[in-house]
């Protein structure tokens, strides 16, 4: 306690280069995932090929990722674009499937009515399918949350500041205090994401509130 | 830097010895084993015990909020408050213990919910034609949980040999140490290779469980063809799009 | 025998779903439960394997408590077919059919020579040996399903709901199939069901339940379509019960009429009437024509109304007079064991023979179970 009373700016720094590190690979991920996922559920040929190249990228261990990748997209070993792209790699591997599997959890009387009534190609992508797989796309977006939150403070070992940073110095100096408000706050920053994105899909379906909400 | 990446491949220093890839390969590859025997020992039994009775569902809760907790963080934790054991234990303990919880909930939760989607009416039948509770765990549960069991010990691995990489810092041996050390020195090839590594590591891990799976779960879970011509007569059962297991995995 | 004693079910939430059940199963019969959903047809049916203990009387198979005996053996000696089948989906269609002998202690080699041995009586191809339950259709997986419960031959069968995931086809066909079957094997036989058509074509002696879980009436399936208790089961046999009680009424001799006939490939010659019946080279009846409309040359094929349904002569009274109602001439066409032609018989003919038929008797002392299959000598 004492620790984090003089120290708390710095947290909260780091805590805000956490967030984007892992916040915005979400993002990315998400606006990726969508039209693989949709190729992938649209033509069933690519559904293996793009279902197993997600879960072969998804195996690669992050410290080798952030450390392999400069070679592959030729940055500075210390840029943080290092680690926004192995995490977005991460979320799409994680996404696309979740995506894929959404939209095939679509009724199919759903979507011949959506085609009956005129719409065609991204309208009934967008206005029909989409807001129907927001569940269990958010529920895919959860998980994606929560390991991108723990896997960033890796990125300390790289030279990439951000939480993980209390982390490694509390134990390299051994200070207590900072370590446990390491874990503390990382925890607490992806249960944070987490109801974010909770409230998300609640706001973004309607439907589900009425149904349920009338126990 | 490829150029580097390659001259540090082909020097004849970064085979040999202790901190050689050879020896550094065995370590990972015996950490890993060893905290996947500790780990399932654990978690099969107790899973197959809350999956085929019911009880304690929270076990499973339990595990699976570890998940939230990020695994440097538990790591570090552990090896600051075990450091005054004696000699190599001050690591490796601490390190196979993390390890070990890691892996746990993956297992846990792939054996509890592969014995808990089991079929009800194929289990139904298991007890109406007489057989008695162990039998129905092992003739009828078991192997129909297999692909979920089997595939929450696939992220377990994945998860221990990511996390094994990360524990070079507290003093580990593996892989790990080549992208530790490397990045003390500001040696990338080094750094870089010893990525390479652990990244074909896990590669060869996942198809090699992958294999197994194959050979281990009876063809009537995976909807592989057995020989054969599909059956023509009659009503045809409805093919599923791909099937649709439940993702285990979180990185590390 | 299974004789239920009085015996009731009350689940832990307080739902009654069977109420004092006094009952006999006798041996070598088809005893059909049938009432509407959640009757407790399936409770009944699962208190005799113990898969639900009762909360109150006995289940006595064959002299012998169920309560007393050992829970799996019990299930071991007692065929038991699920709706959806239970087969397991990891073994193959023979090692589902081999289960119980296999649990019995059979070696291999046996378990596997009587699974084939009941896959072909079950009517499946061997070929469907090596499949796995999911390459099976619904119908193929009831069969398997029915091999798997027959494989240890059992004495006692339970079966609940086993055709009624299937298309109505199929069910048919297999229901025929059940009836050979048992006509082979003769045992003794509890078979659940929400449908009376079913009941009836199965059953032996017919229990009907009412929502609570008691009995209202159990019967001969023609005494209960002829004499329904109460309003309840005349309600649940269903209005047409007339005219379907005739499928249990053996044809009296009918005044049989001869029948002017052509056969299919030559002239009609002078037209009789405005219909006329054609068969073929061995009498058999293929249909009938208009002779107005074929005029001199020879009939064809496409000149045939196939409208009309048979009626065997041994046949039932159901049979004659769906014959006559159904054929375009209204002369309802009688034909033999082998299928060749007898004659034609009218409508009003079946309707005086039907009149002058008795009813099934009805027993005076105890309503509710009049006509039930006579147990009496089995239970001292
Ligand atoms: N395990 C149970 N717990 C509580 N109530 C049950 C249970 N099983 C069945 N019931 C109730 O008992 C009644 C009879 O059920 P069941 O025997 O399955 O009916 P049926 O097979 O005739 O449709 C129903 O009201 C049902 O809801
Ligand atoms: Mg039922």
């Amino acid at each position: 306690m004492d620790w984090l009373a003089s120290n708390w700016r710095t947290v909260l720094d780091l805590a805000v280069s956490h967030l984007y590190l892992a916040g915005v690979p979400l993002v990315v991920g998400l606006v990726l995932s969508v039209p693989l996922g949709w190729t992938a559920k649209r033509w069933s040929r690519t559904y293996f090929a793009i279902i197993t190249s997600a879960g072969l990228l998804y195996t690669i261990p992050s410290l080798a990722l952030f450390v392999v990748m400069p070679l592959i997209v030729g940055t500075k070993i210390l840029d943080p674009l290092n680690v926004v792209i192995a995490m977005s790699v991460y979320t799409v591997a994680l996404l696309a499937r979740t995506v894929a599997d959404g939209l095939t959890a679509v009724p199919d009387h759903v979507e011949q009515a959506a085609t009956a009534m005129g719409y065609k190609g991204l309208r009934r992508l967008f206005g029909v399918e989409l807001p129907l797989a927001v569940p269990v796309v958010a529920a895919g977006l959860r998980v994606a949350a929560v390991s991108n939150v723990s896997i960033v403070s890796v990125a300390s070992i790289v030279g990439i500041s951000q939480l993980g940073d209390l982390l490694v110095d509390g134990y390299n100096r051994v200070i207590w205090g900072e370590l446990v408000t390491g874990i503390l706050a990382t925890v607490l920053l992806a249960l944070v994401l987490d109801a974010l994105i909770v409230a998300g899909a609640k706001v973004l379906t309607p439907w589900t509130r009425a149904a349920g909400g009338r126990a | 830097m490829i150029a580097s990446l390659l001259s540090w491949f082909t020097d004849a220093e970064t085979w040999a010895g202790e901190s050689g890839i050879g020896n550094r390969l065995l370590e990972h590859l015996w950490y890993t084993l060893a905290t996947m025997v500790v780990a399932m020992v654990l978690a099969v039994p107790a899973g197959l015990w809350v999956g085929h009775t019911g009880h304690a569902r929270w076990l499973v809760t339990v595990a699976n909020s570890l998940r939230a907790v990020p695994t440097l963080g538990l790591l570090l934790a552990a090896s600051l408050w075990l450091r005054t054991l004696p000699g190599d234990l001050a690591y490796v303990v601490p390190s196979i213990a993390v390890l070990a919880l890691l892996a746990i909930p993956p297992v846990l939760a792939g054996t509890y919910g592969g014995i808990e989607a089991v079929d009800p009416a194929a289990r139904d039948a298991a007890y109406g034609v007489g057989m008695r509770g162990r039998q129905v765990l092992w003739q009828v549960e078991v192997p129909n949980a297999l692909p979920l069991i089997l595939s929450g010990v696939r992220s377990a691995v994945l998860q221990v040999v990511a996390t094994a990489t990360i524990a070079a810092i507290v003093g580990l041996g593996g892989l790990g140490r080549f992208i530790i050390d490397g990045l003390a020195l500001s040696d990338y090839a080094q750094a870089g290779g010893g990525a390479l590594l652990v990244a074909v590591l896990a590669l060869a891990l996942e198809g090699l469980l992958a294999l197994v799976q194959r050979r281990l779960v009876s063809p009537g879970l995976s909807g592989r063809p057995v020989g054969g011509s599909r059956k023509d007569d009659e009503d045809a059962p409805r093919e599923e799009p791909g099937e649709s297991t439940v993702d285990l995995r979180t990185p590390a | 025998m299974i004789r239920f004693d009085g015996v009731t079910k009350q689940f832990p939430d307080g739902t009654v779903a069977v109420d004092d059940l006094s009952l006999t199963a006798p041996t070598g019969k088809i005893t059909v439960l049938v009432g509407p959903s959640g009757c407790g047809k399936t409770t009944s049916l699962r208190m005799v394997n113990r898969m639900i203990e009762p909360t109150r009387g006995a289940i006595v198979i064959d002299g012998q408590d169920t309560a007393r005996m050992d829970q799996a053996q019990l299930r071991r000696g007692i065929g038991y077919v699920i709706q959806h089948a239970g087969l397991f989906p990891h073994r193959t269609v023979l090692d589902n059919i081999g289960t119980v002998p296999r649990l019995l202690g059979w070696d291999r080699a046996r378990t596997r020579e009587r699974s084939r041995e009941l896959l072909e009586r079950v009517g499946l191809d061997a070929r469907l040996a090596d499949r796995y339950p999911t390459q099976l259709s619904g119908g193929q997986q009831q069969r398997v399903g029915v091999a798997r419960a027959l494989a240890a031959d059992p004495p006692i069968m339970l079966m609940d709901e086993p055709f009624s995931a299937v298309d109505p086809i199929v069910r048919d066909q297999l229901q025929d199939e059940f009836l050979r079957l048992q006509d082979e094997l003769d045992k003794t036989i509890v078979f659940v069901t929400h449908d009376i058509d079913e009941a009836i074509k199965l059953g032996d002696q017919v229990a009907v339940l009412r929502v609570g879980g008691s009995l209202a009436q159990v019967a001969e399936p023609a005494y209960l379509l002829a004499h329904p208790a109460d309003d309840f089961v005349a309600d649940f046999v269903g209005r047409d019960r007339g005219y379907r009680s005739l499928q249990f009424q053996p044809s009296p001799r009918l005044p049989l009429r001869s029948e002017r006939t052509v056969v299919l490939g030559e002239r009609p010659g002078e037209a009789g009437s405005a219909w006329l019946l054609v068969v073929d080279e061995h009498r058999h009846p293929v249909g009938w024509v208009e002779p107005g409309r074929v005029g001199d040359r020879p009939v064809e094929d496409a000149d045939l109304h196939r409208g009309g349904t048979l009626a065997r002569a041994d046949g039932t009274l159901r049979g004659a007079l769906d014959a006559a109602l159904s054929s375009p001439s209204r002369r309802g066409v009688v034909v033999d064991d082998s299928g060749a032609l007898i004659g034609t018989v009218l409508a009003h003919e079946v309707l005086s023979a039907i009149e002058d038929t008795d009813r099934p008797e009805r027993d005076e002392r105890d309503p509710v179970r009049g006509g039930a299959v006579d147990v009496a000598g089995e239970q001292a």
